[in-house]
């Protein structure tokens, strides 16, 4: 059973109308996190609109977002409506405006750095609006450390090896997402997922561990509580608890 | 027109000339009423001037500060009419058709304008007539003429020939033939004159007496509806001024319906009694109707504006124009509330327009992609409201990896390469500090630059890899230049990161 669900393709399940945190692993990983946040926003709702806040810091650290980009990663990018702000704050009153609004698929807020302005009444401001407006906010933080907020789940992404095409060439974008925190106490959870454009799903691949060996999924003894995940059982890794 | 601020160390009694470089010498360009009287002239060497009259005061004239003040001039003027052009470097022309009896009539609003002009300080010299060319003429040369219908032609054929401003040496001729009036020289035959002096002063001369009527051509393109209130008194509270805005808008909205539109851009236009206005666009994503929404922007616009609206000593009109209109589909409103996807897109709509309103027009962008090979150029964002058309990505291909990166460095980043392997990707680069070990590669992808949109000096061709490095990263990065080609050592970039 948990071999079948391991070795089927999955769906990002992310609670709809919540708040969920993205946190990049290191700083070169803010590519890996919005590719990760806009392949789950392809799934939640293929076509209604989307609003992508950005901070203007992010276009010198991680590039601007690119329409063709995009497109090659599944995306149709004349959904989005991009929003650039000066700072953390800006990024969070236009965030905010979007949340509220119903008839949005998704919210992105990707944000630079410790901005003081993104604290907990800010992200309980977001789960409000979310829960109000139905539409999931997803904040993005790179060269940040996580804090504590209002999210209903908090994630590190790290940008993850592909799973090598013919002549060493790199394959499908692969991530390695820890679940930090979740509501339901589903902390530590790790999953190694590649993103299939054409089928707009995620497959869920063997962690790579530090060495580069594969650490394989082995069967886990005793009960397990549900998962916000649509399978069960995934690899616990000893992780270091986090607070928040 | 001379709004004046005094030099240093000038004393009110000396002359003051306003002097420019012309034809090698310093030239008189301004001279102020006392050296007009003691005989100085424009275009007068200064060299000249001073041997004439040793106690001159000069000040270096500034041609740009000239325009900007007649633009604010003409700013101020927008009040009376929203049809305002410039007029040489020192005069403008008002297209007060159907305006006039809004103040009262022609006088009334010929006071006004004088008045309001001579608060920004300038010495006023004005006329009404029929048309354009006559009203300048009869402004020049009898100041405060207001020619009553038709009439325009008997007061023009009095004013000297110089009237005309014509080439020096044509009036300096037509004087010698005896010519001293236009009526003297409307009552001759054209063909004569222009057989003499050329087309132009025909054309000139028909367009003074009124045979001949030009439009002018306003500064800014007058708005397709407004509506407009002027104060008793001047109003400062912000929150006045919006209720009368209200009001006005309520007017604009009718309009727009009976003309079966609603408007995309409005802009506010703020007249402070001193004479500065200001004006506040507001645009919106899809043609409205709705005064609530409208105030919203608007309020949001002032409160999001870097340079706050200063009431001074108040503002005495305020304007609401509609400048663009969409055809707008009056929906009825159902029972059960609106329907569940109109509603959704009307609601992202209104969030646009709360958006561009607070952040700005360009910071709410789109995506659009261009059919060309430059890979910057293909992918660009345009502000959301502009109508910029894009041209339909190709799908990508079944099966493999995305071909583009997520995101691009406006400017390539130059790496580090080190262990190069001939035509093929590094071993190992470093960016920004950090040592990346290539792992994976696919390439290269040659992307000629397309010498034909700008020529010199031309791009050189790229070679374009992706790749992956031992922790997961992809990026796109290429070498300049052909491989066989370059002697030195070719130099690397990195242009993109994938996901």
């Amino acid at each position: 059973m948990l071999e079948q669900n391991m070795n089927n393709e999955t769906a990002f399940p992310l609670a709809t109308a919540a708040l969920h945190e993205f946190y990049a692993g290191r700083n070169d990983d803010g590519a890996a996190l919005s590719g990760l946040a806009l392949a789950a926003a392809g799934i939640e709702c293929p076509t209604r609109p989307l609003l992508w806040v950005r901070q203007d810091m992010l276009d010198r650290e991680t590039g601007t977002p690119c329409s063709t980009g995009l497109e090659a990663h599944g995306f149709a990018s004349s959904r989005l409506i991009l929003v650039r702000a000066r700072d953390t704050l800006g990024a969070i009153q236009a965030g905010l405006e979007g949340a509220r609004t119903a008839g949005l698929a998704m919210v992105l807020v990707e944000l630079w750095g410790e901005g003081k302005a993104y604290d907990l009444t800010a992200s309980r401001r977001f789960s409000l609006a979310a829960k109000t407006s139905g539409a999931s906010v997803l904040v993005l933080r790179v060269a940040a450390h996580p804090a504590p907020s209002a999210a209903e789940t908090r994630w590190l992404t790290r940008a993850a090896p592909s799973q090598a095409l013919a002549a060493r060439a790199p394959g499908n974008p692969a991530f390695e997402i820890t679940l930090l925190r979740a509501r339901n106490g589903q902390e530590g959870l790790r999953y190694c997922l590649e993103w299939d454009r054409d089928t707009r799903k995620f497959i869920s691949r063997a962690l790579p561990a530090a060495g580069g060996a594969l650490i394989r999924p082995a069967p886990l003894s005793g009960a397990l509580a549900p998962v916000p995940f649509d399978r069960q059982g995934a690899p616990v890794l000893p992780t270091r608890r986090l607070a928040g | 027109m001379l709004r004046f601020s005094p030099p240093d160390g000038w004393q009110g009694d000396r002359p003051l000339v306003l002097t420019e470089k012309a034809r090698g010498a310093l030239r008189i360009a301004a001279p102020d009423a006392t050296a007009l009287r003691l005989g100085l002239r424009v275009g007068m060497a200064l060299a000249e001037a001073r041997a004439l009259i040793p106690d001159i005061a000069t000040a270096e004239a500034d041609p740009a500060a000239d325009a900007a003040l007649l633009r604010h001039a003409a700013a101020a003027c927008e009040i009376f009419t929203p049809l305002v052009a410039l007029r040489g470097g020192n005069g403008l022309v008002l297209d007060v058709t159907g305006c006039a009896h809004l103040f009262g009539g022609e006088k009334e609003l010929a006071s006004a304008a004088s008045r309001r002009l001579r608060r920004l300080g300038l010495t006023v010299r004005l006329a009404i007539a029929g048309t354009p060319e006559a009203a300048w003429v009869l402004a020049r040369e009898r100041h405060g003429t207001l020619a009553v219908p038709g009439g325009e032609a008997a007061l023009v054929q009095t004013l000297p020939i110089a009237a005309l401003e014509q080439a020096g040496d044509t009036t300096l001729a037509l004087n010698r033939a005896g010519f001293l009036t236009l009526g003297d020289l409307a009552a001759r035959p054209r063909h004569m004159l222009t057989a003499r002096f050329g087309e132009g002063l025909t054309a000139a001369l028909r367009r003074v007496l009124g045979e001949e009527d030009i439009r002018i051509t306003p500064l800014r393109p007058p708005p397709e509806i407004m509506a407009e209130k002027h104060f008793p008194e001047p109003l400062g509270l912000l929150e006045s001024l919006l209720a009368v805005l209200e009001r006005l808008a309520r007017d604009i909205v009718t309009a727009l319906e009976r003309r079966g539109v609603g408007g995309r851009a409005f802009e506010v236009s703020f007249f402070r009694a001193d004479g500065a206005v200001r004006h506040i666009a507001v645009e919106t994503a899809q043609a409205t109707r709705d005064i609530a929404s409208l105030m919203r922007l608007v309020r949001l616009r002032i409160e999001a504006l870097a340079d706050p609206l200063d009431p001074g000593f108040g503002f005495d009109a305020l304007r609401l124009a509609v400048l663009r209109s969409d055809p707008f589909e009056s929906t009825q409103p159902s029972l059960a509330g609106e329907a569940g996807t109109q509603g959704g897109e009307r609601a992202v709509a209104d969030l646009v327009n709360r958006l561009v309103a607070r952040f700005g027009r360009e910071n709410v962008r789109r995506f659009i992609t261009r059919d060309t090979h430059d890979p910057v150029l293909a992918a660009d964002t345009v502000p959301y409201l502009a109508e910029t058309p894009s041209s339909p990505c190709p799908a990508p291909e079944p099966g493999s990896p995305p071909h583009r990166p997520l995101t691009l460095f406006q400017h390539p980043q130059w790496i580090e390469v080190m262990a190069e392997v001939p035509d093929s990707p590094p071993l190992r680069f470093r960016w920004r500090r950090v040592l990346h070990e290539v792992t994976r590669a696919e390439g290269p992808e040659r992307i000629a630059p397309e010498w034909w949109r700008d020529a010199s000096p031309a791009p050189a061709t790229r070679d374009y890899y992706r790749v992956e490095d031992a922790s997961g990263h992809r990026f796109w990065i290429f070498r300049e230049g052909l491989y066989e080609d370059s002697n030195a050592r070719p130099r690397w970039f990195l242009h993109g990161l994938f996901a």
